[in-house]
């Protein structure tokens, strides 16, 4: 499958020692946002991936090694870039703060 | 073709939602996505549900894509507009499988779900009534389908566009980020193919560049206007995206999706595979 579901793919089931997972959650005024667009450019800014946020505002890929910028898309929201580096069989975790 | 008669507005479909011959489909991946809610009167279609063949890797017959489209209430002079998810990728896989069995009037929605949730417009949970109709699908168009041996002949020969990513083209991924990385077939690219992410043609928005922007950008990474021309991404839905962006916003001919994508390629025996990014020779 190539599609994006909310919050991104449970861990279950998943060996993360072979996974650089990329995952946090997205808050505006302390708030979690449910419905906000995070996607993933690779180091030369290109797309890779997105997914929207869960009720409980939280998304979640699996990349590769090495660095990535998330963009956070929402609406009445300003588009915040986070940059992030990815590590194998570790699990980054970025807290995305939007500002209207 | 133009623009305008494969691609309408958010305000176009606001301004059609009472229009009894215009049926809104929505096809996401994350099929839940339409039952927490939608655009008022849309009809779901469920991607792998009711488009595949729920034995052997292919597409449902003409009969039963009829016995579908009835059931759902679309008629043959229906307009269909598609909107969906993941920046209308579904949307756009549905679009082409429409054009596949020979629907007359198909549109997308520019940007899909995510431009119309970015807005800020309605959406409903309340399921739409629509009556049954008797649809009648045509034999399938395989003008605009490839299959893998047309695709290994095509290797030096026709410009062969890869959508996906560049981590995917490269084969440092093997799917795309928001899916875990554990598929089993090889990784990298068909030979000759350049990587065109499908994510290129599309603002951040999901709504589709200029017609300018989109022949510099094709024009510029080396598809010849003048070759038959084959878009792959992994199962097929990204490189519909970009099937529709060639052959129905830029009207260029000969312009094929190959469904089977990296997932078929990548699984074949003997053929040739190059990792890295560059495209690599015949």
């Amino acid at each position: 499958m190539c599609g994006g579901k909310e919050g991104g793919v449970s861990l279950e089931g998943i060996d993360l020692a072979t996974q650089a997972v990329i995952q946090g959650v997205v808050r505006r005024d302390g708030e979690p946002v449910a419905g906000a667009y995070v996607r993933l450019l690779d180091r030369s800014g290109e797309f890779t991936a997105e997914v929207p946020t869960s009720a409980t505002g939280q998304f979640r890929f699996f990349a590769g090694p090495g660095p990535w910028t998330l963009r956070t898309l929402a609406p009445r929201a300003t588009p915040v870039d986070r940059a992030v580096v990815g590590q194998t069989g570790q699990v980054a975790e970025v807290e995305v703060h939007l500002t209207a | 073709m133009s623009r305008e008669q494969v691609l309408v507005s958010p305000d176009w479909v606001e301004q059609h939602l009472d229009d009894p011959k215009v049926v809104l489909v929505e096809v996401d991946e994350d099929t839940t996505a339409y039952d927490k809610n939608h655009i008022r009167g849309a009809v779901r279609l469920d991607w792998k549900k009711d488009l595949q063949d729920p034995v052997r890797r292919d597409f449902v017959s003409k009969e039963q894509f009829e016995a579908l489209l009835s059931e759902r209430g679309v008629g043959n002079d229906d307009t269909v507009v598609l909107y969906g998810g993941n920046n209308n990728w579904f949307a756009a896989y549905a679009y082409w499988y429409f054009k596949l069995y020979g629907h007359d009037d198909v549109r997308l929605l520019d940007g899909g779900r995510k431009k119309w949730e970015l807005d800020s417009r309605d959406l409903v949970p309340d399921l739409p009534e629509r009556q049954p109709t008797t649809y009648t699908a045509g034999n399938q168009d395989t003008s605009i389908r490839a299959f893998r041996d047309e695709v290994v002949a095509s290797i030096g020969a026709k410009n062969l566009v890869d959508v996906r990513s560049p981590d995917e083209y490269a084969g440092r991924l093997l799917a795309p980020a928001h899916l875990p990385q554990e598929s089993a077939q090889r990784a990298g690219h068909i030979p000759t193919a350049s990587n065109i992410p499908w994510s290129k043609a599309a603002n951040d928005d999901g709504t589709f560049r200029s017609d300018d922007e989109l022949r510099t950008l094709y024009g510029d990474a080396g598809v010849d206007r003048d070759r038959d021309t084959i878009a792959y991404c992994r199962i097929g839905e990204r490189s519909a995206h970009t099937w529709f962006v060639l052959h129905e916003l830029l009207g260029q001919p000969n312009v094929k999706n190959y469904d089977g994508s990296w997932t078929e390629y990548g699984s074949l025996v003997r053929v040739p595979v190059v990792t890295g990014d560059e495209p690599g020779s015949a």
